[in-house]
């Protein structure tokens, strides 16, 4: 039992972790990340304790499982310790060599580094690549330092410090007021600021009240609260702690999507830790605050992300967001004062609290302070998670951190936000990341998707993927959501089949109207961004498609026609032998070049991937 | 009431006063204003659902529309319920509903008065709005739990639990009195009620005066045993009940 009833014993115990830590001693940290963790990392980290053991090195190398690196797109990601020596790509066989060379002689083996895509040039060190270079990793940086299961490493690095400090120099008012002060918005997607949130909550009349983390990140291909969870869970309950007792609350949930097993285990296991050291449950660190918080796993609906609906869930009734004329700040959980704070946003609060509002203030635009974690996926080069500050541009993020697009095509979108966000065009390459400039431009900052785009993808097409998410994710209480998305469903499907109408713009921005303006909560209040935001900046690919019957970025299959271009076409019957609907006339060997006969191609597109010499056209 | 209690607020410019707690809806119904709706029945809690009562209010300087059904009088707040914007999503509301159920009769005059006379989309083959009243009238009114929503999205409908028949219905017919399409059906047939939609299916009661058969035996028990009645308070029924 190593229960701490006092700031001073945190103190000790923290001095005798970090006297037992040689910080030359070389230590192997694995991302064993949900990226890594499909990339193999865990065969990989098996290679190492077997090849440090058989060496007789496993006192003399420490051996460390860490949460997400970030920069998935190159997992495994190993790096060694006290040189930050990143390795990319470890297979399991690489570990003996790894020992052998680089623990033991010093030698940096050049093929597992990391090569810059435009320059070629190897990088040895993760803080020279640019996809870390560049970002600013306040929140997220200790995850690759830290073994999430481990409260020690936690502590070694100043965990708790913040609570520490909180518990006994501050106020719970002067806590709210630094919050206040840090400008601190709230990252899960609607931005209120977290400092007023609490202030209002800590204020509002009753005896019981609650907090909550959000942790139901629902957005398709959006992971960083995942990331986090899995990876840092002691930061997000460090942060809980701290607002629990700002605002007076002696319970606390995290509501934590199921399909996030990891992340469950971890913030089951870092709960269990805490209640242990005395730092959660009563008389935290000997203050007199008592505070427990429970997991309330999410059955899979993306609508209970939003907080009345959320707090429906908890309560056991079915995920149904409820109007919010009473704020639930007011009136929340089980009718209590409730204040529900994202994941991310819980993690920047021990910060503040330990380096103080002004210092964070420094970081961000006028508006919107600090960092955000944004998940950068789709066809970039370098996928994966960056934490950048506020106010970075687009193309920063894109071109600098992300390394471009991905084959040197053109950059055509970024789609920000999640599924209700928006498409930001090329002509806004140059926009300043932060709340209100992203929902100036029609889209939002969400809780930080960014997916983007390139020539060959089709905004209809992108829109009616996103309205068919929230068509199925919309509860359907209020007809304007329900039906509305719907029917934008089903416009935007007519147009990709090249059924459009004249009308049919027109139809799509009532619809939006009605969706957007009569519906209860943020899902629908939302819904039609995907839509709108495509309609303003991507006109033209509208048109093309009811007008012209035509998809420029062929993607579309109702509105595509396979030709091949006798000029290019080499005669060796490759395609003819992929096709699967006897479409392709011609002979190998002929001096005829091969021929696509329209009315059998399916335009299912396998001649395309498997011509080798582009002679395969899509119009 | 004390005098705290009263709300003063305007619809429309004229100035009306409510108790708090009230919401606009049943007020501006009672003042006489014409608002839409179709998922608000005094009997039940208001929930929001259909969206046609929307209106604009102006609070504080700012106009948001809203539900009036849902939304709690305060002092000083401007509703207006014709404006433009307000007209343009319940013409677009209705244009949905009709769209989903073409054959409601109810839908279609509401659709007619508000001048929509067709739908840009497909046709849809519901008849239900998804307004909920049966389950909320089930669940508040009754408490037989008897029917809820089920699934979610565009694929939201309203069953008993699990599809099946509903054990707890009582069959007294209360969800089919204020479906406000009447899309759910009730059938007498000799000693036996059907609730058509849910296929419950119970026996009656004779009454011993007339002979009629009045009301389902589940029913009646379950009524005797939660007010807690005389035994053979239901041997005869209502009418009779009265003139003995």
């Amino acid at each position: 039992m190593k229960r701490v009833n006092s700031v001073e014993a945190l103190e000790k115990e923290r001095e005798k972790i970090r006297a037992a830590r040689d910080s030359n001693k070389p230590c192997i940290t694995i991302c064993t990340g949900t990226g890594c963790h499909a990339a193999g990392c865990y065969p990989v980290a098996e290679a190492f304790k077997k090849a440090l053991k058989a060496q007789g090195m496993d006192g003399s190398v420490d051996l460390r499982n860490t949460g997400c690196h970030g920069f998935c797109e190159r997992g495994p990601l190993v790096v060694i310790h006290p040189e930050k020596i990143l390795y990319q790509r470890v297979k399991p066989e690489d570990a003996e060599e790894i020992i052998t060379e680089t623990i033991k002689k010093g030698n940096i083996i050049e093929r597992l580094l990391y090569e810059h895509p435009v320059t070629g040039e190897k990088i040895a060190h993760e803080r020279d690549v640019p996809f870390y270079k560049l970002q600013k990793r306040i929140i997220f940086g200790n995850n690759g330092a830290i073994d999430p299961t481990s409260i020690e490493d936690y502590l070694a690095l100043g965990g708790y410090d913040a609570l520490a400090k909180a518990l006994t120099s501050m106020e719970p008012v002067q806590i709210v007021e630094e919050i206040k002060k840090s400008g601190l918005r709230g990252r899960g997607g609607g931005g209120f600021a977290t400092g007023r949130k609490w202030e209002s909550c800590r204020n509002a009349p009753g005896n019981n009240r609650y907090v909550i983390c959000n942790a139901d990140e629902g957005d398709p291909g959006a992971y960083m609260d995942r990331s986090l969870l899995e990876g840092n869970p002691h930061s997000v309950l460090e942060g809980m702690i701290i607002g629990a007792y700002a605002i007076g609350s002696h319970e606390g949930y995290v509501y934590v999507r199921n399909e996030y097993p990891l992340a469950v285990n971890n913030l089951r296991t870092a709960l269990d830790q805490t209640a242990e050291w005395g730092l959660l449950g009563k008389n935290i660190l000997g203050s007199g605050f008592d505070f427990t918080v429970k997991i309330n796993r999410g059955g899979g609906a993306f609508v209970c992300g939003e907080s009345t609906a959320m707090m429906a869930s908890i309560e056991g009734q079915s995920g149904e967001p409820r109007p919010k004329h009473i704020h639930t700040v007011e009136s929340g959980l089980h009718d209590k004062p409730t204040n529900l704070n994202n994941v991310e946003t819980w993690a920047n609060v021990p910060y503040i609290i330990n380096q103080g509002a002004d210092r964070y203030c420094r970081v961000g635009t006028d508006g919107s302070k600090g960092t955000k974690i944004f998940s950068l996926v789709g066809k970039v080069n370098n996928t994966g998670l960056v934490e950048v500050p506020m106010g970075i541009t687009l193309r920063e993020i894109i071109y600098d951190i992300g390394g471009g697009i991905i084959g040197g095509k053109r950059f055509k979108a970024v789609q920000t936000g999640g599924p209700s966000g928006g498409c930001i065009p090329e002509s806004l390459l140059d926009l300043p990341v932060d709340f209100d400039r992203l929902t100036e431009v029609g889209s939002m900052m969400g809780s930080g998707g960014m997916i983007v785009m390139d020539e060959s993808n089709c905004m209809v097409d992108v829109a009616k993927y996103f309205m068919n998410f929230l068509k199925e994710e919309s509860c359907g209480k209020c007809t304007s959501c329900r039906e509305g998305t719907r029917r934008m469903h089903e416009v935007l499907n007519r147009i990709t089949e090249g059924e459009g109408r004249e009308e049919d713009i027109e139809l799509l921005e009532d619809l939006a109207f009605v969706t957007t303006e009569a519906s209860l909560c943020a899902l629908g209040g939302t819904a039609a961004n995907p839509v709108l935001s495509t309609i303003r900046y991507f006109r033209d690919e509208y048109e093309a498609h009811i007008r012209d019957k035509k998809c420029p970025a062929g993607v579309c299959k109702a509105l595509i026609t396979y030709e091949i271009d006798p000029d290019q076409c080499t005669i060796c019957g490759l395609c003819q032998k992929t096709c699967p609907a006897d479409a392709i006339e011609g002979k190998v060997k002929s001096k005829k070049p091969f021929k696509i006969v329209p009315e059998r191609c399916i335009r299912c597109g396998m001649c395309y991937e498997a011509c080798k010499f582009d002679a395969i056209k899509v119009t | 009431m004390t005098k705290g209690d009263i709300i003063r607020f305007t619809i429309d410019g004229q100035e009306v006063e409510a108790e708090k707690g009230q919401t606009i809806l049943p007020i501006a119904l009672e003042a006489g204003f014409d608002i839409p709706h179709l998922c608000y029945n005094e009997s039940v809690k208001p929930y929001g659902a259909c969206r046609l009562c929307l209106v604009e209010v102006r609070k504080n300087g700012r106009t948001r529309m809203t539900t009036s059904c849902t939304y709690p009088v305060l002092e000083g707040i401007e509703v207006f319920t014709q404006t433009e914007r307000v007209l343009r999503a319940r013409r677009l509301i209705m244009e949905l509903l009709l769209g989903r159920c073409p054959g409601d009769q109810v839908i279609q005059d509401m659709a007619s008065d508000m001048g929509v006379k067709e739908v840009r989309f497909e046709k849809g083959d519901k008849d239900c709005i998804l307004c909920g009243l049966c389950a909320r009238v089930c669940d508040e009114v009754v408490g037989a739990h008897a029917i809820h929503f089920a699934q979610k999205g565009s694929e939201r409908k309203m069953m008993p639990p699990y599809g099946n028949e509903p054990t707890t219905c009582i069959a007294c017919g209360a969800c089919v009195t204020v479906c406000p399409v009447d899309v759910i059906g009730l059938k007498e047939e000799g000693d036996e009620r059907t609730i058509v939609r849910w296929k419950r299916t119970l026996k009656m009661k004779q009454c011993k005066v007339c002979g009629n058969y009045f009301a389902p035996w589940f029913q009646l028990e379950t009524f005797r045993e939660k007010a807690k009645l005389p035994k053979d308070f239901f041997d005869a029924c209502p009418s009779c009940r009265e003139s003995l």
